[in-house]
C-alpha cells in the first residue's frame, strides 16, 4: 500500500454528522474507537515532533484490522512519511509549499528495515530467514 | 563482534544519503531551522555553545581497529574550527578562565558513545558518508527517540557472568534502529543491559535496565526494570517483571514504549521521561505495559519473538577472536612470569592490578586503558592517539576494542604472556594511568566550555582535582571510589551516582558546585543504585578541590580497617562530612546561596 499524498486543498475534514469519517484526537483510545462503518479516519500531529499517532495507526490497522483510510493531518513533515506508511497511514496531507518531488524521494531511501511494522508484519530477520 | 551483513552495512549507507538530502534541503532554506533540529539531532547533531557536536554511537560499546582509525582522521581533518569560531570561543570562555579548549579529538562519552566538539555542519554530511564507510552513524544518539543500547565493558568476558549479553543488545539495537512507530516519544529512552552478578551497566538508572538471569530451571531471560533516570528528578528504576523469557524481550519493550508513547506527558519536557510516568501510575502503568504485551503477542502474533535461529546467527558474531600468533603458556608459570615482572618493576605491579581485568580464559586478560590524565580532559583522545590505539588494538586485542561507561577504552582480547608489552606501550602514549576505578578515574561531562545546556564548567574542575591527586600512593590509600562530575542537572556526568557527585549550578551568572555523597551507579563497589545527598550550600570553583580534599581527609580519619569511602559514609551519615566542606570554604570569598 502506497502512502497517498494529498495537498492542504484536497483534503476535507470530517464534515458534520458524517459517519463515515472520523477525526481522533491524539490523546483517544485506538483501541476504544468505534469502527462500524467508518472509512476514513483522520490523525492529527499538533508538532510532527508529538509522535502519538504513530501508536494510534498501528493499533487501528494491524491490531484492529481496520481496512479503511488512515489519514495523516495537522504538521506533517515529509521526513516521515515512510515511517507514516509503515504505521499504517494510507494518506497523508502535506504541508503547504511542499516540493512533492522531494516527497516522493524519502520512499526511494531504504529498500527495508530491520522491525515488522503494519504493512509488513515480519521483521527483517524473518524475511532473510 | 557483529559482522554487519550486506542489509546492514547498506542501510547505514542510505542513513548517510537521506541526511545529505536534510542537510541541503536545510542548506537550501526549503527545511527551517525548528524542522530540520530534530532530523540532525536523531543523526547525533547538536549546535553547541560555539560549534556543532556531533555524537557517533557505538552499539553497546564495541569498536573495530578500522573504526577507531577513521575516528582518527575525522579528528584530524573535520574537529577543526574556522578560526573565527575558535577565537569567539577562547574569548567567551576565557572570560571565566579557560585558557585551553581541545580540538582535533574525539571523547569517549559514559553511554559508550564517541564525540566530537567542532566540527562544521557544512561538512556534516561528508562526515556521515566517512562515518558509514566503516558502519559508524550517528542514528538516534540524541532526540526523543531510543538511544544506543549500552552494557558491561567486561560483557561476555567477565568471570562473574551469567550469560553474555551482547547478542541481546545487538538484537535491540535492530529492533529500535528507525523503529517507525518511536521515533518522536515524549523524551529520550535508554536501554542498559547486563548479564553478570556484579551490574556494570548502571541499569538502575536506565529507562529500561535488563538483567539476564537464569530461572530454576536453567532458563534464560530477563529482570525487567523501567523508569530509571537521571536529570532533575533521580528516579530508580521499578521492576516491572521478574523472568521475562529472552525471546519475548522486544515484543516486552516494544509494550513498554507503546504505553509510555500514549501516555507520557508531552507538556513540560521535564516531566516527560517515562520514569514520572511510572511515578505517577504505578501499578497502573504496569497493568497497562502487560494488556499491551499481552495484545501484542496474543492478537498481534508476537512477530518480533526471536526465534532461536535468529538467536544463534547474531550470537555467532561473538564468540571468541582467535589470536593467532601467541602461543598459550600454562596458567601458573603465566601467573609467576607476571609476578616477577611486577616485582621488577613496581609501575606494571600497580598497572597490573589496577588496569588489568580476569578473564573466562585464563590465559587472557581484559586490559583498561586510562585516558584519565593531567592536560587532557576525562575521556578524551586526540588524533594520534586514536591511531596509536587502534595499533594497539590491532597488535594485542585482535582488533576489537571497547568504549566504558567509564569513559576509557577496554581491550578485551589481550594474552596473559603480552601483558608487559602491552603495558610499556601504553606507557609511552599516556595510556597506562594506574588509576582504574580510583579517584582520577572519574566521569566528566564536557560542561560549560562546550555544552549549551552547561550551568558551569566541568573540565577544569576535573583537571584541578587531577593535579591535585597525582601520587598514586596516596590515590591507592583513598581507595575505590567513583567521583562524577556533571555541568548541569540534565545529569551527563552522572553525579547523582557518584559516590562523590559534582554538579554545576549557575547563580547570578556565576559559576558554584554542589557536592553530593554516596550516591551509587548499582555496582557491587557501590551498593544498592540510590542518588547521592546534598552536603551543604554550594562552592566556588576554586572551593572544590579544598572541599574534595576535606571530604577525603575525613575519610581517612573516620575509616575503619577494610571499609572503602562509600562504606564510611554509609556507616557515618554525612555530618562529619558536611562539617569538613563547611571548614574548607574560603574565608575571604562570597559563599553562594543554598
Amino acid at each position: 500500500m502506497m502512502l497517498k499524498l494529498l495537498a492542504a486543498q484536497d483534503h476535507q475534514p470530517p464534515a458534520q454528522g458524517d459517519a463515515r469519517t472520523v477525526a481522533l484526537p491524539n490523546d483517544a483510545d485506538a483501541l476504544a474507537l468505534p469502527l462500524d462503518g467508518v472509512e476514513r479516519v483522520d490523525l492529527h500531529f499538533p508538532s510532527f515532533t508529538d509522535g502519538r499517532a504513530f501508536s494510534q495507526a498501528f493499533l487501528l490497522r494491524r491490531r484492529r484490522g481496520f481496512a479503511g483510510d488512515i489519514r495523516a493531518t495537522g504538521d506533517v513533515l515529509i521526513d516521515q512519511l515512510v515511517q507514516m506508511q509503515r504505521t499504517g497511514f494510507s494518506s497523508a496531507v502535506l504541508r503547504e509549499g511542499v516540493d512533492v518531488a522531494d516527497a516522493q524521494r524519502q520512499f526511494e531511501l531504504f529498500p527495508g528495515f530491520y522491525q515488522g511494522d503494519a504493512v509488513q508484519p515480519q521483521p527483517h530477520f524473518a524475511k532473510a530467514a | 563482534m557483529y559482522h554487519y551483513t550486506a542489509f546492514d552495512k547498506q542501510f547505514v549507507q542510505q542513513r548517510a544519503r537521506q541526511f545529505r538530502d536534510q542537510l541541503t534541503r536545510w542548506q537550501g532554506g526549503k527545511l527551517s531551522e525548528d524542522d530540520f533540529r530534530p532530523l540532525r539531532l536523531q543523526n547525533g547533531w547538536y549546535v553547541q555553545r560555539y560549534a556543532p557536536m556531533l555524537r557517533v554511537a557505538v552499539p553497546y560499546g564495541e569498536i573495530a581497529s578500522r573504526q577507531l582509525r577513521v575516528l582518527a582522521q575525522i579528528a584530524r581533518e573535520y574537529d577543526e574550527p574556522e578560526a573565527a569560531v575558535f577565537q569567539a570561543a577562547m574569548e567567551g570562555q576565557g572570560k571565566l578562565g579557560t585558557t585551553f579548549l581541545p580540538k582535533n579529538c574525539a571523547h569517549f562519552t559514559t553511554r559508550t558513545n564517541v564525540q566530537f566538539n567542532w566540527i562544521p555542519l557544512s561538512k556534516s554530511a561528508d562526515v556521515m558518508d566517512l562515518l558509514a564507510s566503516v558502519q559508524l552513524h550517528g542514528i538516534q544518539t540524541s532526540g526523543n527517540c531510543i538511544r544506543n543500547t549500552t552494557t558491561d565493558a567486561l560483557a561476555g568476558i567477565a568471570v562473574d557472568e551469567i550469560v553474555d549479553p551482547r547478542p541481546y543488545a545487538e538484537i535491540i539495537r535492530q529492533w529500535t534502529t528507525l523503529h517507525p512507530e518511536f521515533a518522536f516519544l515524549p523524551r529520550k529512552f535508554k536501554i542498559a543491559i547486563s548479564g553478570a552478578r556484579d551490574d556494570r551497566a548502571a541499569t538502575g538508572w536506565h529507562d529500561v535496565g535488563l538483567h539476564l538471569v537464569k530461572n530454576a530451571a536453567g532458563e534464560i531471560g530477563f529482570k525487567v526494570f523501567v523508569g530509571g533516570g537521571m536529570g532533575r528528578t533521580p528516579v530508580i528504576g521499578t521492576v516491572i517483571r521478574e523472568f521475562l523469557p529472552w525471546n519475548q524481550i522486544m515484543n516486552y519493550i516494544e509494550a513498554i514504549v507503546r504505553v509510555y508513547n500514549e501516555h507520557g506527558r508531552r507538556d513540560n519536557k521535564y516531566k516527560a521521561r517515562i520514569k514520572i510516568l511510572v511515578k505517577a501510575e504505578g501499578q497502573q502503568y504496569i497493568d497497562d505495559v502487560e494488556e499491551e504485551y499481552r495484545q501484542i503477542v496474543e492478537i498481534d502474533g508476537g512477530p518480533h519473538t526471536i526465534p532461536q535461529a535468529e538467536f544463534d546467527r547474531v550470537a555467532a558474531c561473538f564468540v571468541a577472536p582467535r589470536l593467532a600468533s601467541v602461543p598459550d603458556v600454562e596458567p601458573t608459570a603465566l601467573q609467576a612470569s607476571l609476578q616477577a615482572q611486577a616485582t621488577e618493576h613496581v609501575a606494571f605491579g600497580r598497572w597490573l592490578r589496577r588496569n588489568v581485568h580476569a578473564h573466562q580464559n585464563p590465559q587472557l586478560r581484559a586490559v583498561t586503558l586510562s585516558f584519565k590524565r593531567p592536560g587532557q580532559s576525562p575521556g578524551d583522545a586526540t588524533s594520534d592517539q586514536l591511531i596509536a590505539l587502534a595499533d594497539l588494538v590491532d597488535h594485542y586485542s585482535a582488533g576489537e576494542a571497547r568504549v566504558t561507561h567509564d569513559q576509557n577504552v577496554l581491550l578485551p582480547w589481550v594474552h596473559g604472556s603480552q601483558l608487559f608489552a602491552l603495558w610499556q606501550e601504553a606507557k609511552a602514549l599516556g595510556l597506562a594511568s594506574a588509576n582504574v576505578q580510583l579517584l582520577t578515574d572519574m566521569i566528566a561531562c564536557p560542561g560549560g566550555d562546550f555544552c549549551a545546556l552547561a550551568n558551569a564548567r566541568s573540565l577544569p574542575i576535573a583537571e584541578a582535582i587531577t593535579q591535585r591527586y597525582q601520587d598514586l600512593d596516596e590515590l591507592d590509600d583513598i581507595g575505590e571510589i567513583d567521583l562524577h562530575i556533571s555541568g548541569c542537572i540534565n545529569s551527563c556526568g552522572h553525579h547523582h551516582s557518584g559516590h562523590i557527585g559534582i554538579l554545576g549550578v549557575d547563580k547570578d551568572g556565576k559559576e558554584w558546585y554542589q557536592v553530593t555523597l554516596g550516591g551509587s551507579d548499582g555496582s557491587a563497589l557501590s551498593g544498592a543504585a540510590v542518588a547521592g545527598k546534598v552536603i551543604g550550600p554550594s562552592f566556588s570553583a576554586a572551593e572544590v578541590p579544598d572541599v574534595i580534599e576535606a571530604v577525603l581527609g575525613t575519610y581517612r580519619d573516620l575509616r575503619e580497617s577494610g571499609e572503602t569511602f562509600q562504606n564510611t559514609v554509609h556507616r557515618t551519615g554525612l555530618d562529619p562530612f558536611k562539617e569538613a566542606a563547611k571548614q574548607a570554604r574560603h574565608k575571604e570569598q562570597e559563599t553562594a546561596a543554598a
